[in-house]
Order: structure tokens, then C-alpha cells, then sequence
């Protein structure tokens, strides 16, 4: 047996029973009251404060735990480039999904929390050992920039939790804040509402506090990429969703907090998108392009209507995918050809067409092209902005989501000129000697595509169980 | 059975040990070490057929058995088994630094000492009079003196030595000048009978102020909080490496039960409570201020947990201080214990690995820490979970100790502390993580890397600690049910 194969075969494993567990819980889901929590279960772990192990799926988490499953087998399946350590390779990509999957289950505050700084420590010490380039600055620079937000946030929900309990039995219960928290004042409700937007925000790599992610997700090991990119950062904007905006309704619509959401999320859209534009590396360029692209997700969000919130949440779902796509094709081109400068890439996909076939899918899912599940995302985030309102009446929401259509287009231009660039063209040195993805290599690729060009051509798979959440969301406004 | 008994087996397993190394012919004296455990884990056990309330007779006026006082018992207790342990890997390191006399081994009070810092701190744990605490107290300290400079031929462990001696008398000096005002005033010297009179309002409002300062002065002292930290990180270096552990945890742990009693009335007088806490909280700001700050560039390991250590002691000073109602429904002198508890834990973790490093490295350097998941992944496991709940992250003890003073300030919208406790939990990532750095991206000093040999004691005591770092991070109900 090759050494580090029995960490591989367990992780693959745990990786598969995960998938299908998820699948059990995806076919017995009753999606009629998809924004109720179901497969619930509880443990109390804490009298006084009560704190309680208490998971349970609705429909926005039901997304989430398949795309914290697909991605977590896809991540898997690719090798480390390196050998030796391999345990404690794969035990990094598990601890990462399992906090992101008990972040994204965990129906206590307290556990929500918690989970999601379980990747901490193994996103450090995975960039640090195994990444490339500027790995070492770039693991500290995501580690103390993601501590720090996430103590911000941890004192913004510290704040929630106390001043929502009152004098009662302090309670970290989602369900039970839920009804507690909208009953604060105003005045209480947007000093928390906005203590937490930064804390997500900087999990988000919401503009200003973006400049920690594009180095990382460089420099990351593609399995790590992947599930940062992929899965984690989308806890920030499932917590927006899931405590932030149903919690505090008048932190989220006070004026001055949503005027200054929609100038941040048009920095993520428009300047982190020029700033990708400017890359010279394929690895930064789709840093950036993650980075841009959760300002879509925060459009929908501030949209307030079911529409955008169904875009916003089927967006992360594409997004997700998309990206660790684009990540684990990444690395595949570095491996194959030893360099992810673009100017020294060109003609790849004669050598390596599998390669380029699905990177070639991966960028037309990236960019928002009809037939993958960004499209029906994108589409919906856009439309959900003007749900509310006569089309001749612009508000700001509407400027800005007028603004944010140009986003599509620096995507594209950014995007496909990086296709041309490294598949396209005279071939270069590099890639002549560069071969194809063979075998199990391609599984994880083939994976992640099929699910972006199910949910493109059907969106329902996801709609019927965002639907319903959506809706219960938008209605509490 | 009535707690005090507890003490008194402790004090005559101290004397039995004494007498037992200073006529034993045996050349190695590591069976007083073994004697010493056995005899603590015992007393520990009686610890929970303990009859917690306190009875009627004068003598329940300076010493009470409350469920806060069995805590600090537990963590006296527990704290100075793993101190034994850790010693008992300490040994090559004491064979060199003392002198042999006859043929026979001279470090054999190593082991005997101990026993009586813990009864001084069990004592502590149940002082309620201004007497009580004082001698307990005093018992401690006299000890550590003796402790600090164990090793004769280290010059280090002289100049740690010294340096205590001489602040640590400074220190009493201002604590017996602080009781004598507090006594002037109220007339009392029963903890309760001068919150009684505090509270009353009938006492002169400056002068109880002095005792105030006075006390705080020598409280800073022991549990290291700015403006009296300077001596941790010279002494915590110079030590020997399972005394600083237990300077670091018993010590302070002594401090944190006695600071809680003696504060207790201050901060319930009416009069007196907004100073003392605007007092109390510049100190816990402060504290957190230069600790997290001074540890960022230290390389010497032993330093950067004095640091750490004065670090956690704001956080500490920060739960004490906000307010009497404390934070999601726990008291502050609940959180303080809980807090405790957990900074054993993570805390004796990283000293034990450092014991075993630096015996095999012969340094305390971060550098010694280079590739040590190549050399020992038990050791590397162990020292990143001690890390990473000393750092604050989630699912580990630590973790949950920050969260209840954060919630504390934030239930008494103490907003400007409680963003220092941000900037300073945010920058003890920075540091605690180093230690990771070192020990999984840095390569060893030696190619190929040479496993570290672990005896079995020291194996089972890490295990555990893990364990209980990580377990009673999600499940915290047992520790926290001891407490009520």
C-alpha cells in the first residue's frame, strides 16, 4: 500500500458517508415547511446560561449541508502534491467541513458559532506547510484577520444574546432569540445589527476588510482553497440570514446601515473587480473574483424581498461550487505546467482538453451564462431588486443593482481573457509538456460540474427548498 | 466530613514527606515525589464526600467551606498533582543545578514543599477573615521563596529568586498596610462584619478608598495584573520550569479566590462601588493592554506564557469588575472559577510539553519547538490544543471562559472594555499561534528528525488534560454544577 493511503481511503470514506447521509436528509426533507427546522435533535450542555447542542435542517441549511457534502468529497479526492503528512493533510480538510457543516446545522447560537472557528487552526497550518508563493505572510494574514472578525462578531453576539434574554434565563436557542430580538428598540437593535454586519463582513470579505482572502485562497493547497472559498465563507452570509436580519428587522432596515451596505457591496462588485482585471496570475485572479462575487450575494440580501433573499441563497449554493471548481482546476494547472503566470501560459487545452473543457465550463458558470446555477442566481438577485418598487421609481437599491450589472461584464472580461490567455493561442513552452487530467482526477472535476449544470437547468431542485424560507424571511419585514 | 480536615491531612502529608526524605538512605528520592501524589489524589477524592455548608461555632467566622471555596480546593489540588508530575520529569534538570550531598540526590523537598503551598492554597480558598487570608497567604509565598531558587547553581534561578523575594515582601507589606486601614475603619476583621459596616455607609469614604488601593496593590502582585506585573516574565523564566507552572496557575489561582472575597465588600458598598470598579476596570484594561502587547515579540517560551499570563489575569480583573450580577446568568466570582479551571487546564498543558522539550533541547527558546510534530505528534497535538484554547478558540475550555466575561461586559454594557478584550483576545492569536508556526511549518533542528521518549506518567497526565480542555469546552455542565 503507497504510504499515506489508509489516511486517503478514510478521509474518502468519511467524505462518502457524509454525501449520503446528506442525501438521506435531502429525499426525507418535507419541503412544504421548508422554513421550519426539521431532523431536529437537542442535548442540553448548559443549564444556566442554556446552552444546547441543538441541530436541525430547514431549508436555507438544507442547501448549505449539500454544498458543504459536495464540495467536501470533491476537496478530497485531490491529492496532495507533496508527499508525507498526509494524515495531517486530510484531517485539515475534514476539520474545515465538519465546522463549516456544524455551523451551517447547529440551530444554537453558541454552536454556530463555534463550529465555524474549528477551520481556524487547520487553515493556518495547512497554508503554512503546504502553500505556495507567499504562503506563510498570507496564512497570518487570513488567520488573525478571520480571529479578529470573528471577535467582533462574538461580542456583537454576546451583546444580542444578553440584551435579548433580559433578565430572563440567558438563551443561545435561534428559535427562541428569534422571537425575543426583534422586540429591542431601535436604538439597540442597530449598534448589534452593525456590530455583527462587520464581524460577517470581514468572514465575507465584505470591501474594506476583503484584502485578507485573494492572497489566501492564492496560495492556499487546492483542497483548502476549495473549502474556503467554497463552503466557509459562506457562513458569514448564512449567519446575516439566519441571526442578523430575521434577529434585529431594525438594525436591517435603519437607513444608514443600508445605505452604507450597498456603497460596500458596489466596492466588492466594481473595484474588486478591476483589481481582477489587473491580475497577471490565474491563482490571485480567482481570489479576486470570489471576493467580487459575494457582493452579488450581499445585494440579495439587502434586496429584502423573497426574490433576492432565493437569489442570494442560491448563489452562495452556485457560487460555491463554481469556485472550488475553478480552484481545484487551478492547481491542476499549476501542477501540470509549474507556473500560474498567465504570460508565460497559452495553448494548454490542445495538451490537457479535459482541462480545458472544464475550466472552459467552470468560467462560463463563473461569469453567469445561462445553463448553470449562477444564471438562475445571478438573474434572481437582479430582478429581486426591483420586485418592490414601479420600474420608472428608482431608490438607491435600485441604482446600485443597475451599478452591479456591470459586474457581469468585468467578469467576463476578466474571466475569458483568462481562458484565452492559458487554454487558447500559441502554445507555450510549459504546456507542451503539460498532460491531461486522467482517471480519478477527473471525478471530483466531473462532480462539481454536474451539480452546476443541474441546478442551471433545474433551479427548482434548490428553489423548492429555498422557496419557503425565502418567503418566511421576507414576510417578517 | 468537615473541609478543614482536608488541610490538616494535607499539612501532615507535608511532614511526613519532610521527615521521610530527610532519614530515608534511599540515594534516589523519586518515591517521595510518588508518595506525594498518591497522598494528594486521596485528599482529592475526599474533596467530593466534602459537607459544603458551613456550621455555627466561632470558627466558621474566618473560615467558610462554600461551594467557591471546594472549587478552589479542586484546583489547588489538582494543580500541585500535575506541578509533582511535571517535577518528576524535571528531575535531570534538578541533578544538574544542585549540588549532591553524600551520594544522595538533593532535590527530594522538590516534592515536599508543594504539598504545603497547596495547603496554603486550600486555605486561601476558605480564608473569610483578614487573619486568615493573611497567614494562608503568607504560607504560599514563604514556600515559593524557597521554590524559586531551588536550583542552587542556576544563576537564573537566583535573580528569579531575589527579584520575588524582594517584590513579594514589597507586596505583603502593602497588603498588611492595606488591612490595618481597612481594620481602622470598620474595627472588624471578619470579611463579612466589614461588608456589613461598608455597606452601612457610616465609614468614611477616603480612607476606605486607601485600603482599597492598598489592597489592590498587593493583589496585582499575586495574580499579576498591571501596574504590578513586572516581575512575572523575569522570575517565570528564571524558575524552574514545574514551579513557574505552578506560580502561573496556583499562585494566581489563590490570588483570584482572595481577590473575590476581599473585594466582595467594596464592590457592594454603595458609596465606594463606582470608584472601585472604575478603578478595578482601568486595571483589567490595562492589564489586557500590556500583556497581549509585551508577548507579541517574545521568543523564549517561558516568557511568552508570563505574558499569557498576565494577559488572562485581565481578563480575569475584567470579569471581577463587571459588575455584581455578572454575565448569562453566572455570578462574577463563578466566571472567575470557571475561568480558573479552564486556565489550569490549558495552561499546566503547555508546561508540560515544555518540560519535556526543553529537557530534550535543553532550551525554552520557541526555536527549540522547531518541527516537534515530526519528533512527537502527541506533543505537537498537545501543545495545539493548549494553544488554541489559551487563544480563545471555540470548542476548547478556553474559549468559554473568554465568552462568559465577554458576556459579562456586554450584559453591563461595558463597550470600551470589552473592545480592549477584542483587541486583545485578536492579538493573542497572533502569539499562540507562533508556537504553531514553529512546530508545524518550521523543519527540525536535527535531519532526520529523532523521536521524543515520553515516560508514562507524563503521557497519561497530557491525555488527560487534553481531554478535559477539549470535553469540558462542549460540555461544561459538570464543572459548572461543582460550582453552585
Amino acid at each position: 500500500m503507497a504510504a499515506g493511503a489508509p489516511a486517503r481511503q478514510s478521509a474518502l470514506a468519511a467524505a462518502l458517508v457524509n454525501l449520503v447521509l446528506t442525501g438521506w436528509v435531502v429525499l426525507g426533507f418535507d419541503y412544504g415547511h421548508g422554513a421550519s427546522f426539521q431532523f431536529e435533535a437537542s442535548r442540553v450542555v448548559l443549564e444556566n446560561p442554556r446552552l444546547g447542542f441543538n441541530v436541525g435542517v430547514d431549508g436555507m441549511s438544507l442547501v448549505m449541508v449539500v454544498l458543504t457534502s459536495l464540495v467536501t468529497v470533491a476537496a478530497v479526492l485531490v491529492r496532495p502534491v507533496k508527499a508525507g503528512g498526509e494524515a495531517l493533510y486530510y484531517s485539515s480538510s475534514l476539520l474545515i467541513a465538519a465546522g463549516a457543516m456544524g455551523a451551517f446545522v447547529a440551530t444554537d447560537l453558541f454552536f454556530f458559532y463555534a463550529f465555524h472557528e474549528l477551520a481556524l487552526i487547520p487553515t493556518f497550518l495547512m497554508i503554512g506547510m503546504r502553500g505556495s508563493g507567499d504562503n506563510r505572510e498570507a496564512a497570518w494574514k487570513i488567520t488573525l484577520y478571520l480571529g479578529f472578525g470573528s471577535l467582533v462578531l462574538l461580542a456583537g453576539l454576546a451583546a444580542l444574546v444578553t440584551s435579548a434574554s433580559g433578565t430572563g434565563l440567558t438563551t443561545f436557542n435561534m428559535a427562541e432569540l428569534r422571537e425575543l430580538a426583534p422586540k429591542l428598540a431601535p436604538s439597540v437593535q442597530e449598534p448589534i445589527y452593525l456590530t455583527l454586519l462587520l464581524g460577517f463582513g470581514v468572514l465575507i470579505s465584505l470591501f474594506p476588510f476583503h484584502s485578507w482572502a485573494a492572497p489566501a485562497y492564492a496560495s492556499a493547497p487546492a483542497p483548502t482553497a476549495m473549502l474556503h472559498a467554497g463552503v466557509l465563507k459562506k457562513f458569514g452570509l448564512y449567519g446575516l440570514l439566519r441571526v442578523a436580519v430575521p434577529m434585529l428587522p431594525a438594525g436591517f432596515h435603519a437607513e444608514w446601515i443600508q445605505s452604507m451596505l450597498l456603497v460596500l457591496l458596489l466596492g466588492n462588485i466594481l473595484f474588486i473587480g478591476l483589481v481582477a482585471i489587473a491580475q497577471k496570475e490565474l491563482d490571485l485572479l480567482l481570489g479576486h473574483s470570489s471576493v467580487m462575487h459575494m457582493g452579488y450575494v450581499f445585494l440579495g440580501i439587502a434586496s429584502g424581498t423573497a426574490l433576492g433573499y432565493s437569489g442570494a441563497i442560491f448563489l452562495m449554493f452556485a457560487h460555491g461550487i463554481s469556485i472550488a471548481l475553478l480552484f481545484a482546476l487551478c492547481a491542476q494547472v499549476r501542477e501540470k505546467t509549474g507556473t500560474l503566470q498567465m504570460a508565460r501560459l497559452g495553448g494548454l487545452a490542445k495538451y490537457a482538453p479535459f482541462l480545458g473543457l472544464s475550466f472552459a465550463m467552470a468560467t462560463f458558470a463563473s461569469i453567469g451564462l445561462p445553463g448553470f446555477g449562477n444564471f438562475a442566481a445571478e438573474i434572481m438577485v437582479f430582478l429581486g431588486g426591483f420586485a418592490e418598487k414601479p420600474v420608472d421609481q428608482l431608490g438607491s437599491l435600485q441604482i446600485t443593482t443597475i451599478l452591479a450589472l456591470w459586474g457581469v461584464v468585468i467578469s467576463a472580461v476578466y474571466m475569458l481573457r483568462a481562458f484565452r490567455q492559458v487554454f487558447q493561442g500559441e502554445p507555450a513552452e510549459v504546456c507542451t509538456r503539460a498532460g491531461d487530467l486522467s482517471g480519478l482526477s477527473r471525478l471530483p472535476v466531473i462532480l462539481l460540474l454536474l451539480a452546476l449544470l443541474a441546478t442551471g437547468f433545474f433551479p427548482e431542485l434548490l428553489l423548492q427548498a429555498i422557496r419557503p424560507f425565502a418567503q418566511a424571511l421576507a414576510a417578517l419585514n | 466530613m468537615p473541609a478543614y480536615y482536608l488541610e490538616v491531612a494535607v499539612v501532615l502529608l507535608g511532614l511526613v514527606l519532610l521527615m521521610l526524605e530527610a532519614f530515608s538512605s534511599a540515594s534516589d528520592k523519586r518515591f517521595v515525589g510518588h508518595l506525594a501524589l498518591g497522598g494528594l489524589g486521596a485528599v482529592f477524592l475526599a474533596l467530593f464526600v466534602v459537607n459544603p455548608t458551613p456550621g455555627t461555632s466561632p470558627f466558621w467566622q474566618f473560615y467558610t467551606a462554600d461551594s467557591l471555596a471546594l472549587t478552589y480546593k479542586g484546583i489547588a489540588l489538582v494543580c500541585t498533582m500535575l506541578v509533582l508530575i511535571l517535577g518528576l520529569d524535571y528531575i535531570p534538570v534538578l541533578e544538574k543545578y544542585t549540588a549532591r550531598i553524600g551520594g544522595r540526590s538533593a532535590w527530594g523537598e522538590f516534592f515536599c514543599l508543594p504539598v504545603f503551598i497547596c495547603a496554603g492554597l486550600m486555605w486561601m480558598a476558605s480564608a473569610i477573615d483578614l487573619t486568615s487570608i493573611f497567614v494562608s497567604l503568607e504560607l504560599v509565598t514563604i514556600a515559593f521563596y524557597i521554590m524559586v531558587t531551588f536550583m542552587r547553581r542556576n544563576v537564573g534561578s537566583l535573580e528569579a529568586g531575589v527579584k520575588y523575594l524582594i517584590l513579594g515582601a514589597l507586596s505583603t507589606g502593602f497588603l498588611v498596610y492595606g488591612f490595618t486601614w481597612l481594620y481602622g475603619i470598620t474595627g472588624q476583621t471578619s470579611l463579612m462584619g466589614i461588608a456589613d459596616k461598608l455597606d452601612s455607609g457610616t465609614v468614611a469614604r477616603a480612607p476606605a478608598l486607601f485600603s482599597f488601593a492598598l489592597i489592590l496593590v498587593a493583589l496585582a502582585f499575586k495574580v499579576g495584573a498591571v501596574p504590578l506585573h513586572f516581575w512575572i516574565p523575569d522570575v517565570y523564566q528564571g524558575a524552574p520550569t514545574p514551579i513557574t507552572a505552578f506560580l502561573s496557575v496556583g499562585s494566581k489561582a489563590a490570588g483570584f479566590i482572595v481577590a473575590t472575597r476581599l473585594l466582595a465588600p467594596y464592590l457592594g458598598a454603595d458609596s465606594l462601588s463606582p470608584t472601585a470598579t472604575a478603578i478595578l476596570l482601568s486595571l483589567a484594561c490595562a492589564t489586557l493592554l500590556v500583556g497581549n502587547f509585551a508577548a507579541i515579540p517574545q521568543t523564549n517560551f517561558k516568557r511568552l506564557l508570563a505574558y499569557s499570563s498576565i494577559s488572562h489575569a485581565g481578563f480575569l480583573v475584567l470579569a471581577l469588575a463587571s459588575g455584581a450580577s455578572g454575565g448569562f446568568g453566572l455570578l462574577p466570582s463563578q466566571i472567575v472559577a470557571f475561568y480558573m479551571a479552564a486556565y489550569l487546564c490549558m495552561t499546566l498543558l503547555a508546561f508540560a510539553v515544555l518540560v519535556v522539550v526543553s529537557r530534550v533541547t535543553g532550551s525554552d527558546e520557541l526555536s527549540a519547538f522547531n518541527g516537534l510534530h515530526q519528533r512527537s505528534p502527541l506533543l505537537a497535538f498537545a501543545l495545539t490544543v493548549a494553544m488554541a484554547s489559551l487563544a480563545g478558540v471555540p470548542l476548547t475550555v478556553g474559549f468559554l471562559g473568554k465568552f462568559f466575561v465577554f458576556g459579562a461586559a456586554a450584559a453591563h454594557q461595558l463597550w470600551l472594555p470589552l473592545g480592549f478584550a477584542v483587541v486583545g483576545a485578536a492579538t493573542g492569536f497572533y502569539y499562540y499561534l507562533k508556537v504553531l508556526r514553529n512546530m508545524y511549518w518550521n523543519p527540525p533542528a536535527s535531519s532526520p528528525a529523532t523521536a521524543i521518549p515520553l515516560a508514562p506518567l507524563t503521557k497519561w497526565a497530557m491525555v488527560l488534560l487534553i481531554a478535559a480542555t477539549l470535553v469540558f469546552g462542549v460540555y461544561p455542565q459538570p464543572l459548572l454544577h461543582f460550582l453552585r
